[in-house]
């Protein structure tokens, strides 16, 4: 099936908050944090504003609780006082031009009388820079396995190394937007946004509002990649704060520097290895220590950094594993969410660090990992018993196929011989991903579902998961036609509106085709049953039936229900961090070949294959292009994509300077599925759309290490880094 | 101070009072009500406002709407969805927020295929941003329209 969306997206139909047309709305603008650390001594209006105009909201203004409610309450909605990272959010204002807001939020000077900021997550703070606990950690976290010291003062070869990833802004095309008015007594927010449920609690919780005064609505959303998951809570806040003070519908749509600058980033990260090896490379012991940048407040930073000790240790098998992780507060603008959720971060570490070994033991990458990988019924660092039937020696295999990795090699080595100053090299990455959330968190979110039999035989899917590009619209309408035998335009995908559609829970890890897939059949199933049909009826009888249901029942309204049910034989010990992390995890291979130019150091991939297993395909158009554009994603993070920072603040907030991958920097992207139905996964689906994000950064650095001799162990491997590296070489 | 303008916008004439500093992309979507022309980056990188100037694509949040008098605009409303059909079989757009400037650039490409002479699709497109679909449903329907073999990879890394 074709996207079902697309032809609106093509022609430029479909709606964004940006495009929505406001009668009478004032547009919001945002004040912030000039320094990373102080106290507010100040702020000033200058009277070069007529400010009798403008709507100036202060924390003051906060109804019930300045804080934005997620994991903890430390993050305040508006500043009161006193600022822990630059361009953290101390005034909003508004006005019915967009410029006379602007100029307005340009005319207020915050005066921060300054303190000593924490800027680095890798340097332990000195006493004045401790913010948070005794020590700035905001997380801890473990995993432990058999016995590491004993494995490690035993073996023949410890292989030590220190990996290091920067942050990645996520630049989804659509800029944070919302916009927020009062309809009677209920306000309404409107937006981009992942986890429409999310916005509704931090609204209902900062603005003392019942559901039933508050509603929340997203729009088709240009992109998330994880920035939609937490900030929009953030800009939710404001507009609705500046609608209830004005009494009008207020606007707030960040132009890209001020997304850029203030938002959410991924974790950079510092990962240790030790690596306890036999001479012929099994591993006997894994010791690793991650440490994640958090930034100023606590965000979701705990469980990212969850799912990244989690995938620390790879698809291997390893009797004796040690997993530290902890995640530090600095003064640096929040991390969050971002495709991968710490698992990049760790698998980067990981994967680079397998080929350092290999190179150690004088061992070929490939017989390394294939001495290693897990075979069913030999378990993970959490003690996962891994038994899905997938092989994955077999997808290795494959991936080696597809990129004539063996040919490759040979090829060259004589072109590396002939030229003068290109090298090319090949390197692969092999790794897993964790589907749905991590370990008790499916069970803890209780997701909820309806379908809807509609008067005229057609049936609505009311759930609050959203299309952010990745397929949702089309995939649900796939999976409800599919299992009532419906034409796909039988099927309506109801808006996410928290009026109408129950919590089936955030669009986020991957979770949305298999989990809530899963409950749609499961709901599909139950509408069968609530107008007296087995679950062989397909098609006609179902519509006819659900019809004959509605005259009986005029007005009422007929809803099958799911609810989240854990699959069997999953079991999670949070305490001990032991046990099912997973109820299901895809598993890759994917080989990178580039060519460096010794000159200028720049890196060019010519050649990418993905090969995956994912469970069953379900649209295998979605599917390819969910794989193409998280390669590309993670191929940017790897060599180009670059924050960088000064006192805290981000000074490339542009895409002029920020750069990611434009068509002309990336060759063809070579996907391939390996197909194992998943029982409990709709359709047999199982996550991916972080899976592919995980491997490229890896298997690029590895193939510019086969080229070049050289040692890169830190992304983004610029050119400018990687010169460093290769003059330190030859 | 306000200038009076004129213009053909998708055939029609316009004429309005623009400020001199006011660009072609809020006069668009703003004031005309335009809105499938789309903003990414406010300074000319991601090409997601593509219009066509006279004939020729441009970033309109870099053209003041002045600018514009007596010229012929086009956007995204005014072309024909019938040549559409081979973006939505290689899976060109995910999001959506920057395929209206994609679709105008790459029909631009199309409609003057003499440029493949001496460039790539992948250089010719290099001007609009995608960070969703890692570009190969997008190279390969511009492939599609012209009449090429998908260069994007399909098939090749296939079974």
């Amino acid at each position: 099936m074709q996207r079902r969306e697309g032809l609106a997206k093509l022609t430029g139909r479909e709606r964004y908050v940006d495009d929505l047309p406001l009668e009478g709305a004032l547009w919001g603008m945002t004040v912030r944090s000039p320094a990373p650390r102080g106290r507010v001594s100040a702020v000033r209006f200058r009277p070069d504003v007529n400010w009798s105009e403008i709507v100036v909201v202060d924390y003051r203004d906060v109804p019930t609780a300045n804080e934005i409610l997620l994991i903890e309450r430390d993050q305040p909605v508006l500043a009161a006082g006193y600022v822990r990272h630059v361009h953290e959010a101390v005034l909003l204002v508004a006005h019915p031009s967009r410029e006379m807001a602007r100029r307005a939020a340009r005319a207020v000077d915050v005066v921060v009388a300054p303190e000593p900021p924490a800027l680095d997550f890798r340097a332990p703070p000195r006493p004045e820079q401790i913010q948070f606990g005794r020590d700035n950690v905001l997380k801890r976290l473990q995993i432990a396995k058999g016995d590491v010291e004993q494995a490690l003062a035993r073996a023949p070869v410890v292989v030590e190394g220190v990996y290091e990833t920067g942050a990645q802004e996520h630049v989804y095309l659509e800029t944070q937007g919302m916009i927020a008015w009062l309809e009677n007594d209920v306000l309404v927010v409107k937006g981009s946004m992942q986890c429409p449920y999310y916005v509704l609690n931090a609204l209902q919780h900062a603005l003392g509002r019942d559901e039933r005064r508050v509603r929340v609505i997203q729009t088709p959303t240009g992109g998330g990649f994880g920035g939609k998951e937490e900030y929009p809570s953030t800009i939710a806040l404001h507009a609705a704060l500046l609608a209830l003070k004005a009494g009008r519908p207020v606007k707030m749509v960040y132009d890209r520097p001020e997304d850029m600058a203030s938002t959410t980033k991924r974790h950079p990260s510092l990962v240790r290895h030790r690596t306890a090896l036999t001479t012929d490379g099994r591993l006997l012991a894994q010791d690793i220590e991650v440490v994640l940048d958090g930034g100023a407040y606590v965000t979701l930073s705990p469980v990212v950094l969850s799912r990244g000790i989690i995938h620390a240790a790879g698809p291997y098998a390893c009797d004796n594993v040690r997993i530290v992780g902890r995640a530090m507060f600095t003064n640096a603008v929040p991390f969050g969410a971002f495709r991968g959720f710490g698992a990049p971060q760790t698998l980067f570490a990981l994967e680079r660090h397998m080929d350092v070994i290999a190179r150690a033991l004088g061992l070929d990458p490939v017989e390394l990992r294939r001495r290693n990988l897990l075979r069913d019924g030999q378990s993970t660092a959490t003690g996962q018993v891994i038994r899905d039937g997938t092989d994955r020696i077999a997808v290795l295999e494959r991936a080696l196929a597809l990129s004539g990795y063996r040919e490759k090699q040979h090829s060259h080595a004589a072109f590396n011989a002939a030229q003068r100053s290109q090298r090319r090299g090949i390197g692969l990455a092999t790794f897993y991903h964790g589907a749905g959330f991590t370990g008790g968190g499916e069970v803890h979110l209780n997701s909820r579902l309806q379908v809807a039999g509609l008067p005229d035989g057609r049936v609505e899917v009311l759930s609050a998961n959203i299309e952010m590009g990745q397929g949702t619209l089309t995939v649900f309408t796939q999976i409800v036609a599919d299992r009532l035998g419906l034409a796909p335009e039988e099927v309506v995908i109801g808006e996410p509106d928290t009026a109408r559609v129950p919590n089936s829970g955030p669009t986020v890890a991957s979770r949305t085709t298999m989990v809530v897939g899963r409950l749609i059949e499961r709901a599909a199933d139950d509408l069968r049953h609530r107008v007296g049909l087995d679950d062989r009826a397909r098609g006609a009888a179902v519509k006819d039936a659900i019809m004959r249901w509605h005259r009986e029942h005029r007005g009422e309204p007929l809803l099958g229900e799911a609810v989240y049910e854990r699959p069997p034989g999953i079991a999670w010990d949070e305490e001990r961090y032991q046990g099912d992390a997973y109820a299901a995890f895809a598993w890759a291979a994917y080989v990178a070949e580039v060519e460096v130019d010794l000159r200028t150091c720049t890196t060019r991939v010519i050649d990418f294959v993905a090969v995956q297993e994912v469970g069953k395909v379900i649209n295998p158009t979605l599917a390819r292009g969910q794989v193409q554009g998280g390669v590309v994603q993670g191929l940017g993070w790897a060599l180009m994509e670059e924050c960088k920072v000064e006192n805290g603040a981000m000074i490339n907030n542009q895409l002029t300077n920020y750069i990611i991958p434009t068509s002309d920097d990336v060759p063809p992207i070579r996907v391939a599925f390996v197909e194992n139905p998943y029982p409990h996964g709709a359709q047999g689906a199982k996550g991916l759309g972080e899976l592919p994000i995980d491997g490229p950064a890896p298997a690029i650095l590895n193939a510019v290490a086969a080229a070049t001799g050289a040692d890169p162990r830190a992304i983004p491997l610029t050119a400018e880094r990687l010169m460093e590296i290769v003059e330190r070489t030859h | 101070m306000t200038l009076s303008i004129g213009f053909t916008l998708n055939g029609k004439a316009v004429s309005m009072e623009a400020d001199p500093a006011e660009r072609l992309l809020d006069t668009l979507r703003y004031r005309l009500g335009l809105t499938g022309t789309k903003e990414g980056c406010g300074e000319g990188e991601c090409g997601a406002c593509t219009v066509y100037l006279d004939g020729l694509p441009v970033n309109s949040c870099l053209v003041p709407t002045y600018q514009v008098r007596g010229a012929r605009v086009e956007t995204i409303e005014a072309l024909d969805p019938v040549q559409l059909g081979p973006f939505l079989e290689q899976g060109a757009t995910q999001c959506g927020a920057c395929t209206p400037g994609v679709v105008m650039t790459a029909l631009w490409i199309s409609a003057h295929p003499e440029l493949l002479e001496t460039h790539t699709v992948r250089e010719l497109m290099a001007g609009n941003l995608c960070r969703c679909t890692g570009y190969d449903g997008i190279v390969d329907a511009v492939a599609t329209t012209i009449g090429e073999v998908g260069e994007g990879g399909r098939g090749k890394g296939e079974a």
